[in-house]
């Protein structure tokens, strides 16, 4: 039972983790129709910075700002650059431009910091355990991640809801020639929406760096993982991203500890030990699957028609 | 065109013991290419996990040499229809779907795969495994010698080919092409598109799995990260290179991407992002791909609406 | 009456909040031609999408010669008889003229799982797709790309296509919309050329095109009918003349 608990909230952290990236890249494929594929490396180059500077600087304080910044930077540059003349090509061409892109941040991160894994330490204020629940010490860092990520989670409701920014977007996800007509600077619009995926990108990035190996390519398992929470979650849904999100992150984790001794009460534990790991990979995908049959538009589908 | 592909063929008779078997991987994912080219040239799915369809191939010949079976055409029959199956399952679910969905999707699937067969212990795991041997045909012809082995997979290229094209110019390829043009006057005028959709799906993942066995058989190895996503999108590259729609330009595509990789490999380590950089390029200014740059009287079959 | 071709009872259609269809009831006898009018956001294509199977009414009932169709999937729907010309024209433009009429012929001649020969090119499909394209005057634009015929060939492409599959019942959404002077009279030619052989359900706002080919016309106002009957008497009909003050067309 504690055990549960305690995969529920790893299975939260994940969940965060992957609402945050989840977010940014359900707005830009709400707003501006566009599959990115270099979410990914927005991702990965938010978990290099932020592990280099730390370990240069010793200030964790540092090493987020750089971070965030050259990540923000890296985004709006690719937006302004490539993205542009992308907007209105078909998905097709988005996704080989946005691949030729990964293998060249891939590449980049090698050129600069080498093939090996880059060591990421969790920030000194943020280590330890506490007992959230009692008997059973869980990291304060993790803590911390779903802390932030619901911070930002509420910040992003506030903001796509009550806001004049949050209205384009919406606006924008169903009608952009609408928006166009009233006056509003489109390319600016998109250039926002852009920057403030890349930021929550980015900033997953640095929060799963102790976790995770930072190694080039280390962005495209999150990123697809990201696209499952959209797909069950609706295209351009922030609502529908941290449902799903969460609820994938819970799943996954539960599946993982638990399949094994369930799988076991069923079958030999020889032929247990031998599927769990199988299928418990295999568990979100089933549930995407599972999603897409009763709505193949995932949950919170966009309105347009 | 065609000398293009006769050429391996002869100078693999001067071999270079290395050439053959770089060769037979082109020729192999010239298979792989036209499948795709099948369902996206000409069907307009952008499917971004046909590579799961190489490693249900590849794994089917290395599960089978496991247990002893070493037939050819056992290994190729059963690579093909566990393809088929899987393609089956993937595309009954995807293809409710439209647009980036199905792009997302069929992406998801294949990593799903991909996280299976690093989780399948038995079969190497992560680190795959290696083959004890090449599958055999019927005791006459022994494919351990690379030779037989690229003649092989030669004969496979031009049997699919031919077949493919045959398949785009029928009824059934009709109904396809038709499809990717406008898909609701399809609908309006009778036709059931999902079922025509699904049978081009599996039919080219099972030709795709063909691909897979050769590949396995080539490099006497079987792993996961022949499923990996990033060999999706090389496989979308070969046929946006050679140019989308032609069936020439799918195996042409492989052949420039396979020898590009080379090159530039040569040239500098950090080669990807010199690919990466001339993709952007292409897809930029140069859509058509060479293929379609080559004969420019054809018209577009090659160019994609904005859906979904 | 005799029991009608088709027959609508109770259609109704919600979208958030704005009932686009409102206990709709229609009925058209076989052979009949039948206009709907309104005007603009009545709902007329949300009626005609849901005749044709693409949207899926939420109450109310749809039969065709008999049959409940009101589930039915759109191909269906086609394969039974029903066939739809869309507001903008629908056609395959990377394919020929001819190429798009033979389409249109194969899919009411046996199913397609055929996996050789060319398709195309098979006279027993191009023969009939020719003369199709004889009666609405393209013949001589048989090989031209169907995106690079002008708009009103298109329109005259589709009429051709639509009617090569034999349909019991045709829905026209707007065929006259955008049409010059000159194309007009073509289409108008082709749909007085169909009157009496065919069931036709048009919908259209060219007030001219109406008046002069409908049988009965249904009047359709903030999705519900207004009114149905013969011309004349719609012609006079006060409720329908305060409907369409200071709209488009002279009644």
């Amino acid at each position: 039972m504690l055990l549960a608990l305690e995969q529920t909230l790893n299975g939260l952290q994940l969940g965060v983790l992957l609402f945050l990236m989840a977010a940014g890249l359900t707005l830009v494929l709400g707003v501006m129709q566009m599959i990115n594929l270099a979410h990914g490396s927005v991702f990965m180059i938010g978990a290099y910075v932020c592990a280099a500077v730390y370990a240069a600087t010793s200030s964790y304080a540092m090493a987020l700002l750089v971070a965030l910044v050259v990540a923000l930077t890296v985004g709006i540059g690719i937006e302004v650059l490539i993205f542009r003349s992308l907007y209105q090509r078909d998905h097709l061409d988005q996704v080989l431009s946005t691949f030729g892109l990964i293998l060249v941040f891939n590449e980049v991160m090698r050129v600069i910091w080498g093939p090996t894994a880059l060591h990421a330490g969790v920030p000194a204020f943020l280590g330890g355990h506490i007992e959230v629940i009692p008997g059973i010490p869980y990291p304060i860092y993790r803590l911390a991640i779903i802390g932030s990520g619901l911070v930002l989670a509420i910040l992003l409701y506030v903001l796509v809801v009550h806001t004049k920014l949050g209205m384009l977007i919406r606006a924008g996800a169903s009608n952009r020639i609408m928006i166009q007509a009233l006056g509003v600077n489109i390319g600016l619009l998109y250039t926002l929406v852009f920057g403030l995926g890349a930021v929550l990108a980015a900033f997953a990035g640095i929060m799963a760096a102790p976790l995770l190996t930072v190694e080039p390519g280390m962005g495209e398992g999150p990123l697809i993982l990201a696209f499952v929470v959209i797909v069950i979650g609706g295209i351009g849904s922030v609502k529908g991203a941290l449902v799903a999100a969460v609820f994938v992150g819970w799943f996954d984790t539960m599946g993982r500890a638990f399949l094994k001794p369930l799988l076991g009460l069923l079958m030999s534990s020889a032929a247990a030990q031998a599927a769990a790991p199988a299928i418990a990979s295999m568990l979100i995908y089933i549930l995407m699957a599972i999603v897409l049959l009763f709505r193949p538009r995932g949950l919170f589908p966009p309105r347009t028609r | 065109m065609l000398l293009l592909l006769l050429v391996p063929q002869i100078s693999d008779l001067t071999g270079q013991a290395y050439y053959i078997g770089f060769f037979t991987r082109v020729v192999a994912f010239a298979i792989a290419a036209v499948s795709l080219d099948l369902i996206l040239g000409f069907g307009g799915m952008v499917s971004f996990g046909h590579a799961a369809y190489l490693g249900v191939g590849a794994y089917a010949l290395g599960i089978l040499l496991r247990h002893g079976v070493t037939n050819a055409l056992v290994h190729l029959l059963v690579a093909m229809a566990a393809s088929a199956l899987v393609a089956l399952l993937i595309g009954a679910v995807s293809l409710r779907t439209k647009g980036i969905y199905f792009i997302m999707i069929t992406l998801a699937f294949s990593q799903m795969l991909y996280y299976l067969g690093v989780s399948l212990s038995a079969y190497g795991g992560d680190d795959g495994m290696s083959l004890p041997a090449r599958s055999d045909f019927f005791g006459v012809l022994d494919f351990a010698s690379d030779t037989a082995l690229y003649y092989f997979a030669f004969g496979m290229f031009v049997i699919f080919f031919w077949i493919s094209r045959h398949l785009v110019m029928s009824r059934f390829g009709v109904v396809i092409r038709g499809t990717k043009s406008n898909e609701r006057r399809m609908i309006a005028l009778g036709y059931p598109t999902y079922r025509y959709q699904l049978l081009a799906f599996v039919i080219s993942g099972a030709m795709c799995g063909a691909a897979g066995m050769l590949l396995a058989n080539q490099a006497l190895y079987v792993s996961p990260s022949l499923m990996q996503w990033s060999r999706s999108g090389e496989l979308l590259v070969m046929v946006l290179l050679g140019g989308m729609g032609t069936l020439y330009g799918a195996a042409v595509g492989s052949l420039v991407l396979m020898i590009l990789e080379k090159l530039l490999s040569h040239v500098t380590d950090h080669w990807p992002i010199i690919l990466g950089l001339i993709l952007v390029t292409v897809v930029r200014f140069a859509k058509r791909g060479i293929f379609g740059w080559l004969t420019q009287t054809r018209p577009a079959h090659a160019n994609g609406k904005k859906d979904g | 009456m005799a029991e009608a071709l088709l027959h609508v009872q109770n259609l109704t259609k919600r979208f958030d909040g704005l009932t686009a269809s409102d206990g709709i009831d229609i009925d058209i006898a076989d052979r009949e031609f039948h206009a709907v009018i309104g005007p603009n956001g009545a709902g007329k294509t949300t009626l005609v999408s849901q005749l044709m199977g693409e949207l899926e009414p939420d109450e109310g009932t749809i039969k065709f010669a008999g049959r409940d169709v009101t589930r039915a999937s759109a191909n269906a729907r086609a394969l039974l008889g029903i066939a739809r010309s869309f507001q903008i024209s629908s056609v395959f433009p990377e394919f020929s003229a001819i190429e798009n009429v033979s389409i249109a012929i194969q899919a009411r001649s046996g199913h397609s799982f055929r996996f050789w020969g060319d398709a195309l090119r098979d006279p027993a499909i191009c023969e009939p797709a020719l003369a199709a394209l004889e009666q609405v005057g393209l013949a001589d634009r048989a090989q031209v790309l169907a995106g690079h015929l002008a708009y009103g060939e298109k329109r005259a492409l589709e009429l051709s296509m639509v009617l090569a599959a034999r349909p019991r019942l045709l829905l026209l959404d707007e065929p006259m919309a955008g049409m010059g002077n000159q194309e007009s009279v073509r289409i108008l030619r082709l749909l007085a050329a169909l009157k009496g052989s065919v069931t036709v359900l048009l919908v259209e706002h060219d007030m001219k095109t109406v008046f002069a080919l409908a049988d009965r016309i249904s009047v359709l106002v903030y999705g519900r009918i207004l009114a149905t009957g013969r011309p004349e008497d719609i012609r006079v009909n006060q409720d329908v003349r305060t409907a369409y003050l200071g709209d488009s067309g002279s009644a």
